[in-house]
C-alpha cells in the first residue's frame, strides 16, 4: 500500500483525478444547483476526458489541479450560457448567472480556492441528509466526493452493481428534492449535522479497515479517502471540533496498522500476530498529535476512546508488552458511553489478554445481549481462540467451525480456516 | 530509419471512472515515454477533437463532420521512427488503446 500520510502536503498525483473529482462536482453543483447534479457530473467527466487526451501526449501540466479546474470552469461557462433559458440553475445565484455582466465575475468568485473548499464541505454535509440511511450516505460520499464509479463502490462494498446503482439513484433523487445544498454558513445547522458527517466518515473508514473486499488496495483507498475528507472537515473552523480531531486521530492510528493487517495476498492477520515493524511510524506520530489536540474540550466521544485504545496498541513494542489493563479500562469507558455487543466482545478479548483465557471466557459469557452477535463470526472465533489457549482443542475446533459458517467474505474465511488448522497442529 | 505515422482510431475512454481514466493516461504516458527513450519518437503528436468541418467538392461546401463511426474515428496521431514497417507495427503493440477496444493504423511517411 502506498503511504497514506504522503498527500498531506501538495498534490498526490496517483489520486489526482479521484480527489479533484469531488472538488469539481462540488463547485459545479453549487453553480448549477443540486437538482442538476447529473449535469455537474457530466461536465467533470468531460474535463477528465480532455485532460486524459491532452496529457497522454504532452504529459502533466505544471499545475494539474488548476488545469482541470480551468477546464471545468470554461465548460461551466459554456453550459450556463447555452442552457440558461432552458434550465434553472442554483436559485441563490440565478440572478448573477442570468446577466452576462455578472456571469463571469460570479464564476471566477466561485472558483476561488477558499470557495471550492466550502463547496466541498457543503457537498459532504448535503450527502449526509437525515432522510438517507447511513449506508446511503456513505455510498453517496464515495460516489460524489471520491469519484468512485458504481462498479468501484460495488467492489468496495461487495455488493452487486445493480444494488449500488439503485441506492445512488435514490439518494440523488432525495438530494434533488431537498432543493438546496446544505448551507455551511448557518452555524446551528452545521453543528446539528456535524455528527452525521463524522459518522459517515467513520463508517467509510471502517469499511476500508474491516470491509469485505478481498483486494488490499481497495481497503487502503477507502481509508485514505475517509482521511482526506476528515482533513477537509478539520480545516473548517466549525468542523475542527475535538470529536473531529479524535476521529482523525483514530483513523491515523488504525491506518498505521493497515500494512500489517493484510498481507500482499490480502490475508487477514489478527492484531496479535502482526508484524509491528510494518506499522507506519509517521501515521502513529500524526495520530498521537491529533489525539493531543482532541483533548482540548470537555466532550469525551467514542472516537476519543477508540483512538486512545488504538494509541495504546501503537505504543506497545509487542503483544506481551501491551498495557492490557489500560485497554480494558478504555473499553469499560466505551461500554459506558456507547455500549454495544461488539464493544463488549472486544473488551472480553482485552480481558483475556490481561487476566488470562479463563477470565476472557467469563467476560464473553457475561455479554448481556450476546444474541445479537449470533451472525458475527468473530464472537465464536474469540471463544475458539481462548479454548485453544487453554489447550482444549476439540472445543476450539467447534467454535472455529461455527465462526467459519458465519464468515462473510473470502478474507474472513481464509483467516478462520488458518485458525482451524492451528487446532490440529 | 524511416518515418511512420500512428493514427489512433476508436477506443472509447469516456465512460471510465476518474481513477480508471487516470490509469489509462498513465499507461499512455509510460508507453510514449518508453518509445521516446529508445529514440523512436519524432513527434509525440496530438489528440484531435472529435468533431470538425468537412470541406468538399468543387463548390467547397463546408459541413459538420466527420461522422464516421466512433470506433473508426481518428483520435490522435504520433510520428515515429523505425527501421521498417514491421518494426513500426511491432512497436505499436504496446499502445494502451488496445485495452479500450481501439486500434492503431501504421502508415509509412512517403519520402522523396
Amino acid at each position: 500500500m502506498s503511504d497514506p500520510a504522503a498527500p498531506k502536503s501538495g498534490v498526490d498525483l496517483d489520486r489526482l483525478f479521484r480527489s479533484e473529482s469531488g472538488r469539481m462536482v462540488a463547485v459545479l453543483t453549487r453553480l448549477f444547483g443540486v437538482h442538476n447534479l447529473g449535469l455537474a457530473e457530466d461536465v467533470v467527466q468531460d474535463a477528465f476526458y480532455r485532460a486524459l487526451q491532452v496529457w497522454k501526449f504532452h504529459g502533466l501540466p505544471e499545475n494539474p489541479s488548476a488545469w482541470l479546474m480551468t477546464t471545468a470552469k470554461n465548460r461551466a461557462l459554456d453550459v450556463l450560457r447555452r442552457q440558461r433559458t432552458a434550465r434553472t440553475f442554483a436559485p441563490e445565484l440565478s440572478r448573477m448567472l442570468d446577466s452576462e455582466w455578472t456571469l463571469v465575475p460570479t464564476l471566477e468568485e466561485q472558483f476561488q480556492p477558499h470557495a471550492i473548499q466550502d463547496d466541498l464541505l457543503r457537498m459532504m454535509f448535503t450527502c449526509c441528509h437525515p432522510s438517507l440511511s447511513e449506508e446511503a450516505q456513505v455510498t453517496l460520499v464515495l460516489h460524489i466526493l471520491c469519484g468512485f464509479s458504481v462498479a468501484e463502490v460495488a467492489a468496495a462494498f461487495v455488493a452487486t452493481p445493480a444494488a449500488i446503482e439503485k441506492r445512488i439513484t435514490r439518494g440523488k433523487k432525495t438530494l434533488a428534492t431537498s432543493q438546496d445544498l446544505f448551507d455551511v454558513t448557518k452555524d446551528e445547522a452545521f453543528d446539528a449535522r456535524l455528527p452525521a458527517v463524522q459518522r459517515a466518515l467513520y463508517l467509510l473508514f471502517n469499511e476500508g479497515y474491516h470491509g469485505a473486499s478481498p483486494d488490499a488496495a481497495v481497503h487502503a483507498e477507502l481509508c485514505w479517502e475517509a482521511m482526506r475528507l476528515a482533513r477537509h472537515l478539520r480545516e473548517h473552523p466549525r468542523g475542527a471540533t475535538p470529536a473531529t480531531h479524535a476521529l482523525a486521530a483514530l483513523m491515523c492510528l488504525h491506518a498505521a496498522r493497515l500494512p500489517g493487517r493484510l498481507d500482499a495476498a490480502g490475508d487477514l492477520h489478527s492484531l496479535l500476530d502482526q508484524d509491528r515493524a510494518r506499522w507506519d511510524g509517521a501515521l502513529i506520530r500524526e495520530g498521537q498529535r491529533l489525539l493531543d489536540v482532541s483533548a482540548s474540550g470537555r466532550e469525551l466521544t467514542p472516537y476519543h476512546v477508540e483512538a486512545a485504545i488504538a494509541w495504546v496498541h501503537a505504543q506497545a513494542p509487542s503483544v506481551e508488552e501491551t498495557d492490557w489493563g489500560q485497554i480494558v479500562g478504555f473499553y469499560d469507558t466505551l461500554m459506558r458511553i456507547q455500549p454495544s455487543p461488539v464493544v463488549a466482545l472486544n473488551r472480553a478479548i482485552a480481558v483475556a489478554q490481561h487476566q488470562g483465557p479463563e477470565a476472557g471466557l467469563r467476560a464473553l459469557d457475561g455479554i448481556e445481549d450476546r444474541g445479537r452477535l449470533a451472525r458475527y463470526p468473530f464472537y465464536p472465533a474469540a471463544r475458539g481462540e481462548l479454548e485453544l489457549r487453554l489447550g482444549r482443542c476439540a472445543a476450539a475446533r467447534a467454535h472455529f467451525q461455527a465462526a467459519l459458517a458465519q464468515a462473510r467474505n473470502p478474507t474472513e474465511r481464509r483467516f478462520l480456516e488458518q485458525r482451524l488448522q492451528a487446532c490440529r497442529d | 530509419m524511416s518515418e511512420f505515422v500512428y493514427l489512433y482510431r476508436g477506443g472509447e475512454e469516456r465512460t471510465s471512472s476518474p481513477q480508471e481514466m487516470q490509469q489509462i493516461m498513465q499507461r499512455w504516458m509510460d508507453w510514449l515515454q518508453g518509445l521516446a527513450g529508445q529514440g523512436h519518437i519524432k513527434d509525440k503528436g496530438n489528440p484531435l477533437e472529435r468533431g470538425g468541418k468537412i470541406v468538399r467538392g468543387q463548390q467547397k461546401t463546408v459541413s459538420d463532420g466527420p461522422f464516421a463511426e466512433a470506433k473508426d474515428l481518428v483520435g490522435g496521431y504520433t510520428l515515429v521512427e523505425a527501421k521498417d514497417i514491421d518494426q513500426a507495427a511491432e512497436l505499436s503493440k504496446g499502445c494502451p488503446i488496445f485495452d479500450a477496444g481501439g486500434y492503431v493504423e501504421v502508415r509509412p511517411v512517403m519520402k522523396m
